[in-house]
């Protein structure tokens, strides 16, 4: 694991009350130890999947690009931009954009405008839990550059830095016009093959976590939530 | 031989099904869509988030029971689908049914719930929990003016055979039991809501309130396969009211019409009431519907 | 408007009295009877309803400034009460007992300006920043320009122009 000593220095000083090490008893009346950050949850690396055959592969990329889940998770201001997406102005789901309430299900993170640190832990948890291939949008300037907080004390400046990005929509806010065509940049992108945003994840896992646990000071999850 | 023929028709059988299935619940949606006034999702959207959800390339597990939730639920469904006559007269439409087939199906509707409540539950998230629990409290509700309705029929055509309920409603439109025993079909329609489980009954899912309930930590292949599952129930529950209640189907196209119309009366229902809380959904199950069984069984004592 | 003020100053040593609008006034007050004050107007003066706290860094003074906004809703007229604190090992009393809801702002304000709450419920736990370890972030010596470009690798190729200088070259 990447910075062991500061990770379990960290660990001790924000552990929550529920993931401190204890002693639990069984139904049978046994005493047995339970540490629920190595017991509850899963402490592998993610691993590099590669695509298999081509022709199948190209099969699939169209599908996937054809039925795009959405993580119903706002993280900036950019989130009111979703709700005219999917009501009868815009009507996303002519495209095959769909919204799915849990990360376990959906294949589309949007991150929509300015992440402060406190949300970055948890948009890099939930990311975590999608299953792969996952693809990330990414809106407004804020995401890119840092935006007109570029140089607040709690918001991030580059996403890309922290997990990867799939498709910028540029824009203060973008309108849902320039989200939909960041849809078609992401179906686009997922048919030719490029969208490859977990193995990169998996890949360089070493310098996203590194970056990620420069900023996330209270570390106090393990290192891959899966 | 002949069981190797049989057997093929069954996964014909079934193949229609599915896509009919998969088609009517595109088909919903786009009417739900409508209302709303938005277009809604193109037809071949479910066979494409299918495909999708099988070509995932990661797939975690929480363990042995959540693999086996979806088995069980999918086993569900198809036990009924095995049991079920589709089309009457047909011998090999009418799949593996028998005399006493309508107390099986009875049995096998709550067996995929169950089966789902195990997976879910090792999930660990804390909205199965409330999903399961109210869908196990609704679902054990609707029951009793379902059985009521389906005591009431065997009690009216002297048979548990589905088959011969279906025969006994030949001839006219007069000898459906929706015109024979009104009462019945009023109780096993009106907990029909509940069984499709369309607004004002779908507190299971419940959507934008536990998001999304039992399945929330199922991903990729295993929502593949409940997916699967649902369109094939979806039909065959409608099958079961269609040939309980409104004559069976001589082929498949009035197969298909009936089975549409039966799952969009749920539909109809859907789009116009809104949500229910628990308590509201039981103790609604418990008055109307329960006192229709209870005059039908009455009616044919 | 004017009774209120001229009770307080009845009973209370305030200066400094600001009259902004009609229903708005300010009054500041030393630090030791501030929450005295509070107390006597919320329970004698009708100012039931709590509408801020907030504080100013004063740093060429070394002082920290806080601000309690009071609001009477019967004669809908709002009295903001200030006081000074000195910027080295800044402390005040808490208010939590008068408003419950008081307790969340000083917990913002011992994260955003290190200004310490004994006895407020919850006070050290954190609001926004988890696990800050900087100097609190609101005080004007943290210089938030380059935490933030040393901690959140910024993209290089940023320009900035002072909107008149830059319109001039444009328009010349």
């Amino acid at each position: 694991m990447i910075n062991e000593n500061n990770n379990s220095e960290n660990l001790n000083k924000f552990l929550h009350k529920e993931n401190e090490i204890r002693n639990v008893e069984t139904p049978d009346g046994s005493i047995i130890q339970v540490d629920p950050l190595n017991d509850y949850f899963c402490t592998d690396r993610p691993e590099v999947k590669e695509p298999k055959n081509k022709v199948i592969e190209k099969f699939l990329n169209w599908a996937r690009a054809e039925s795009l889940w959405v993580l119903g998770f706002g993280t900036g201001c950019g989130s009111i931009e979703i709700p005219p997406l999917v009501t009868p102005r815009f009507d996303a789901y002519r495209f095959g954009v769909q919204m799915r309430p849990t990360p376990r299900q959906s294949n589309v993170f949007i991150i929509s405008g300015y992440l402060a640190v406190k949300t970055l832990k948890r948009v890099i948890r939930t990311y975590e839990q999608m299953q792969g291939p996952k693809y990330v949008l990414a809106l407004g300037s804020c995401t890119i550059n840092g935006g007109m907080y570029w140089d607040s004390y709690n918001t991030i400046n580059r996403l890309d830095h922290y997990i990867p990005v799939d498709v910028y929509v540029a824009g203060c806010m973008p309108r849902p016009e320039a989200l939909l065509a960041g849809f078609n940049k992401l179906k686009e992108r997922i048919k030719d093959g490029r969208a490859e945003g977990a193995n990169e994840y998996a890949e360089k896992f070493d310098w996203y976590k590194s970056n990620q646990k420069k900023i996330v000071k209270d570390w106090n999850m393990p290192d891959y939530n899966w | 031989m002949d069981i190797v023929i049989r057997l093929l028709y069954v996964f014909l059988g079934l193949f229609i099904v599915l896509n009919w299935g998969l088609l009517m619940s595109a088909i919903m949606r786009k009417i739900g869509a409508r209302v709303a006034g938005r277009y809604g999702i193109p037809y071949y959207q479910p066979w494409i988030d299918l495909i999708k959800l099988y070509s995932l390339r990661d797939s975690i597990t929480h363990g042995v029971m959540f693999y086996l939730g979806p088995v069980f639920r999918v086993s569900g469904g198809v036990g009924i689908f095995l049991f079920m006559p589709l089309i009457f007269g047909s011998s090999y439409f009418s799949n593996f049914s028998f005399a006493g087939d309508l107390v099986l199906i009875m049995y096998f509707q709550f067996f995929g719930m169950l089966g789902m409540a195990l997976g879910a539950g090792e999930g660990g998230h804390p909205y199965s929990a409330i999903g399961i629990s109210r869908g196990l409290s609704q679902f054990t509700t609707i029951e009793v003016p379902m059985t009521l309705a389906v005591i009431s029929i065997a009690v009216q055509y002297h048979t548990l055979s589905i088959s011969e309920i279906v025969a006994a409603q030949q001839g006219g439109i007069m000898n459906w039991t929706l015109f024979t025993n009104p009462f019945a079909t009023a109780a096993a329609m009106l907990s029909l809501l509940g069984a499709f489980g369309h607004s004002p009954f779908n507190l299971v899912k419940a959507p934008n309130e536990i998001p999304i309930g039992p399945p929330t930590e199922y991903h990729s292949a295993f929502l593949g396969v409940l997916r699967t599952n649902a369109a094939i129930l979806h039909v065959i529950e409608a099958v079961l009211f269609m040939n309980l209640f409104f004559g069976g189907a001589g082929n498949w196209f009035e197969l298909i019409i009936k089975s549409f119309f039966i799952y969009f009366w749920s539909v109809f229902v859907g789009v116009v009431f809104p949500r229910f809380r628990i308590e509201q959904s039981v103790q609604w199950f418990l008055k109307i519907p329960l006192l229709f069984g209870v005059i039908a069984i009455i009616i044919f004592m | 408007m004017e009774n209120y003020i001229e009770d307080i100053k009845l009973r209370f040593d305030v200066k400094d009295i600001v009259s902004r609008r009609d229903n708005l006034s300010f009054i500041t007050c030393e630090k030791e009877k501030t929450i005295a004050l509070i107390t006597h107007m919320k329970n004698n003066l009708g100012f039931t309803h709590f509408v801020l706290l907030t504080a100013v860094d004063w740093i060429e003074d070394g002082l920290f400034q806080l601000t309690y906004i009071l609001n009477n809703p019967n004669a809908k007229i709002d009295i903001a009460v200030r006081t000074m604190i000195s910027r080295e090992n800044s402390e005040m009393e808490s208010a939590h007992k008068l408003w419950q809801q008081v307790a969340t702002y000083q917990r913002e304000l011992r994260e955003m300006f290190g200004i310490n709450f004994p006895d407020s419920p919850g006070v050290t736990d954190n609001f926004i920043l988890e696990g800050w370890d900087d100097i609190p972030p609101y005080r004007r010596d943290f210089d938030t320009k380059k935490y933030a470009e040393e901690t959140y690798f910024p993209r290089p190729g940023r320009e900035t122009n002072d909107p008149a200088e830059y319109m001039k070259k444009k328009l010349s």
